[in-house]
C-alpha cells in the first residue's frame, strides 16, 4: 500500500510542475501587457509604469517569473486578485461552499444513478428500461446553463419552490435545487455503468446459488445484486468529484453561489485576466489533488489496484 | 478388371443433409463487426431520428437562406423589443428587436462549424499520439503519454477559459475551436492508446511486420484501421461537447464577439430579460440542445451498435 501510495504521488509531481507550466506559458505567450491593461483607458506614468511591472516581477526573464510564482504557491501565498482581495481569503470562504455543493451533487448523483441503474438491470430490454436511457441521455445533452436557466426560471420563478439565486444564505435546502440541476445532467455515466454490472451480477453464480436455495427476490436483489454492483458506480462518482469541482462556474454564477467558481465567474465577466488565470490555476490543481486522493481510495477499497 | 458388386453394409448416406449440417452459408449474411453494426442501427428508430436532425443541421448551417428570407441583424426595430410572435416572425423578437427564428437559421452554422473544427483538430493532435505511443512503445511511450497527462489534468473548458480570456482580441470560430481541442485531445489519445495496446499483439500485426512490411506501414495499415471504433463513437460524441463547450464559452462573454450570430450568445444575451421574455432564451436554448442531442444520441447508438457486449445486454 505505501508502495502504491509513493508511485502515485511521484506520477503527480510531473503533472504538478507540467499544468502550472503550460498554464503560466499561455499566459505569458500572449499578446497584450497585463500592467497596460491595469491602467484602462488611462495612459500610466512611466515611473509608476516601470514600479508596477517590477512589484509583479515582470521584468524578470519567464523562467525566473515561473519559478518564483512556484515558490509563491509552495509557501501557500496565492497573491492578490484584480480588485487587491487576497486569494488566500477568498479560498477560505468560497471552497467549503464549493465543496458542499459538489458533494450535494454526487450524492444526488450517486443515488439516482443506482436506483434507475437498478431498475433498468432488472428490467433489462423493456420498455422502461429504454426510456430510462433515452431519458437520461436527453438530461445529459442539455447544456448545463440551459438546464440551470429552465430550472431557475420554472423552479425558481414560476413555482416558487426554491430560491431564484443562493447568495449570502448558502445552506443545503438553498443549494439542493442547482445541485440537483448538475446532478441530472450527469447521472447517465453511473446508471449505466450500474446497469451493466446489475446485468452480469444476475447471471453470476452467486445469485444463481442464492435463488437455488431458496431465497426471497426481495433479499436477492439489494443483498447479492445492488451490492455486488456498487464498486464502479462508486468509483465513477468519486472521479466526477474533481471535475465537478472545477466545472461549478456556470453553475455558481448563473445561481450566485458565492463559491470558488462564482469568483472565477465574475472575474471572466469582467475581463480580470490575472484573477482568471489565478482562479484556473486553483481549480487545476484542486482537480489533480482531488483525483490522486480518489485514486488512492480505489486502492483502499480495492486491494487488486494496490499490487497492479 | 471384373465389375465387382460392391455391397454396403451401412444405409445408404443422402449427401444433402450433411451439406445442410455442416454448411456455413456465405452467401446470404455476411457478417462483420461493421456490417453487424449497420444490421443493428437500421433497427433503431433513435438513429433515424438522430440522422435526420444532423442532417437538418447541416443543411440549415450550410444553406440558410432557404429557411428564412429575414435579415437576422438587418430592419431590427427596437419598437418590436422582446415581442411575441408575429406574421413572419414566428418566433417572436430579440431584446434588440431582431427576428428570433432568423438568428437560430443563421447562428446554425456557427455552432457546427466550432464543432466540426474542433474534431478535426482534436483528432489530428490526439490521433498520432496515441497511435505512436501504444505501437513504439518503450520511452517513446513514456515521453508522449507524460505529455498527454499534463494535458488531460487541466480540465479542458478551464484552459479554453484561460485561452479566450487572454485572447480577447482575437475570438473567432478558429480560435475558440483550438482553445477548446488544444486540451481535449489528451482524451481521444488515452482512448486510442489504450486500444493499439490490445489490436498490436493480434496475429495480423505480427504477420504483417514478418512479411517485411515496416512498423510504420502496419501500424498505418494494420493496426490503426482495427483501433478507430472507440475514436469514431469518441468524436461524434466530442462534436456534441465541443458545441455545448463553444455556447458555453459565449455564455460567459468570452466565447465569439456579438457581430458573429451565435446560439450560446443570444441566449447570454436573453438572459438579463429571462423574467419578461423567457421564449428569447428558450428558442435558442432548445436549437443548441436538440443540436447536441442528435450528435451525442448518435454517437452512444454507434457505441452500442459496435460492442457486441452491450447488444448482448440489450
Amino acid at each position: 500500500m505505501l508502495m502504491y501510495v509513493g508511485r502515485r504521488l511521484l506520477q503527480a509531481i510531473p503533472v504538478f510542475f507540467g499544468t502550472t507550466f503550460l498554464i503560466y506559458f499561455m499566459v505569458f505567450s500572449m499578446p497584450g501587457d497585463p500592467v497596460i491593461a491595469l491602467f484602462g483607458d488611462k495612459t500610466p506614468n512611466p515611473a509608476v509604469l516601470a514600479q508596477v511591472t517590477a512589484q509583479y516581477n515582470l521584468d524578470k526573464p519567464f523562467f525566473v517569473q515561473y519559478f518564483l510564482y512556484l515558490g509563491n504557491l509552495f509557501t501557500g501565498n496565492l497573491g492578490v486578485t484584480f480588485s487587491g482581495r487576497n486569494v488566500n481569503d477568498i479560498l477560505a470562504s468560497a471552497l467549503p461552499v464549493t465543496v458542499k455543493l459538489v458533494l450535494m451533487a454526487v450524492v444526488i448523483e450517486l443515488l439516482l444513478s443506482i436506483t434507475i441503474g437498478l431498475i433498468s438491470g432488472l428490467r433489462k430490454g423493456r420498455v422502461i428500461d429504454h426510456s430510462n436511457l433515452v431519458t437520461a441521455l436527453v438530461l445529459s445533452s442539455v447544456p448545463p446553463f440551459v438546464a440551470l436557466f429552465v430550472a431557475q426560471y420554472f423552479i425558481g420563478i414560476k413555482l416558487g419552490w426554491a430560491p431564484v439565486t443562493v447568495g449570502a444564505n448558502t445552506t443545503w435546502g438553498a443549494m439542493f435545487l442547482p445541485a440537483l440541476v448538475i446532478a441530472l445532467t450527469i447521472y447517465v455515466t453511473g446508471m449505466r455503468l450500474m446497469r451493466g454490472s446489475v446485468i452480469e451480477a444476475q447471471s453470476a453464480e452467486y445469485v444463481r446459488t442464492a435463488a437455488a436455495k431458496g431465497l426471497s427476490r426481495k433479499r436477492i436483489i439489494p443483498v447479492h445484486i445492488a451490492r455486488n454492483s456498487l464498486i464502479p458506480v462508486v468509483t465513477n462518482s468519486a472521479a466526477s468529484f474533481g471535475a465537478l469541482i472545477a466545472g461549478t462556474t456556470v453553475t455558481e454564477g448563473i445561481f450566485n453561489i458565492p463559491g470558488v467558481g462564482y469568483v472565477l465567474f465574475s472575474a471572466i465577466r469582467l475581463g480580470e485576466n490575472a484573477t482568471v488565470v489565478s482562479f484556473v490555476t486553483i481549480l487545476t490543481i484542486l482537480y489533480v489533488v482531488v483525483n490522486i486522493l480518489v485514486d488512492l481510495l480505489y486502492a483502499v477499497l480495492d486491494p487488486r489496484i494496490r499490487y497492479v | 478388371m471384373s465389375d465387382r458388386h460392391v455391397e454396403h453394409f451401412v444405409a445408404p448416406v443422402d449427401p444433402a443433409d450433411a451439406i445442410e449440417v455442416d454448411s456455413v452459408s456465405l452467401g446470404d449474411r455476411r457478417s462483420n463487426l461493421w456490417i453487424d453494426a449497420w444490421r443493428d442501427l437500421r433497427r433503431r428508430p433513435l438513429f433515424y431520428i438522430s440522422t435526420a436532425i444532423v442532417l437538418l443541421v447541416t443543411t440549415v448551417a450550410l444553406f440558410p437562406s432557404l429557411f428564412t428570407d429575414v435579415s437576422p441583424t438587418l430592419n431590427c426595430q427596437l419598437g418590436d423589443s422582446n415581442g411575441g410572435p408575429a406574421a413572419g416572425h414566428p418566433l417572436g423578437f430579440t431584446l434588440q428587436g431582431c427576428d428570433v427564428y432568423s438568428r437560430i437559421i443563421n447562428g446554425a452554422s456557427t455552432s457546427l462549424s466550432v464543432g466540426v473544427f474542433v474534431i478535426l483538430i482534436t483528432a489530428t493532435i490526439g490521433i498520432p499520439m496515441g497511435a505512436i505511443a501504444a505501437y513504439y512503445g518503450g520511452w517513446i511511450d513514456a515521453l508522449l503519454s507524460r505529455i498527454g497527462d499534463i494535458f488531460f489534468a487541466i480540465p479542458y473548458f478551464l484552459a479554453a477559459v484561460v485561452v479566450m480570456s487572454v485572447l480577447s482580441a482575437h475570438r473567432n470560430v478558429f480560435v475558440i475551436a483550438f482553445a477548446i481541442a488544444g486540451f481535449a485531445w489528451a482524451s481521444l489519445a488515452r482512448i486510442l492508446r489504450a486500444e493499439v495496446l490490445q489490436v498490436k499483439n493480434l496475429e495480423y500485426v505480427m504477420a504483417s511486420e514478418a512479411v517485411g512490411r515496416s512498423k510504420f506501414s502496419t501500424l498505418l495499415r494494420h493496426v490503426l484501421p482495427n483501433s478507430l471504433t472507440p475514436v469514431i463513437v469518441y468524436l461524434t460524441i466530442a462534436l456534441g461537447g465541443a458545441i455545448t463547450a463553444e455556447a458555453t464559452l459565449s455564455f460567459l462573454g468570452i466565447g465569439l464577439p456579438s457581430s458573429i450570430m451565435s446560439w450560446g450568445g443570444d441566449i447570454s444575451r436573453a438572459q438579463t430579460s429571462l423574467r419578461i421574455a423567457p421564449m428569447a432564451l428558450f428558442w435558442p436554448s432548445l436549437a443548441l440542445t436538440i443540436t447536441v442531442l442528435a450528435f451525442i444520441m448518435l454517437g452512444e447508438l454507434i457505441r452500442d451498435a459496435l460492442d457486441p457486449k452491450a447488444r448482448a445486454h440489450r
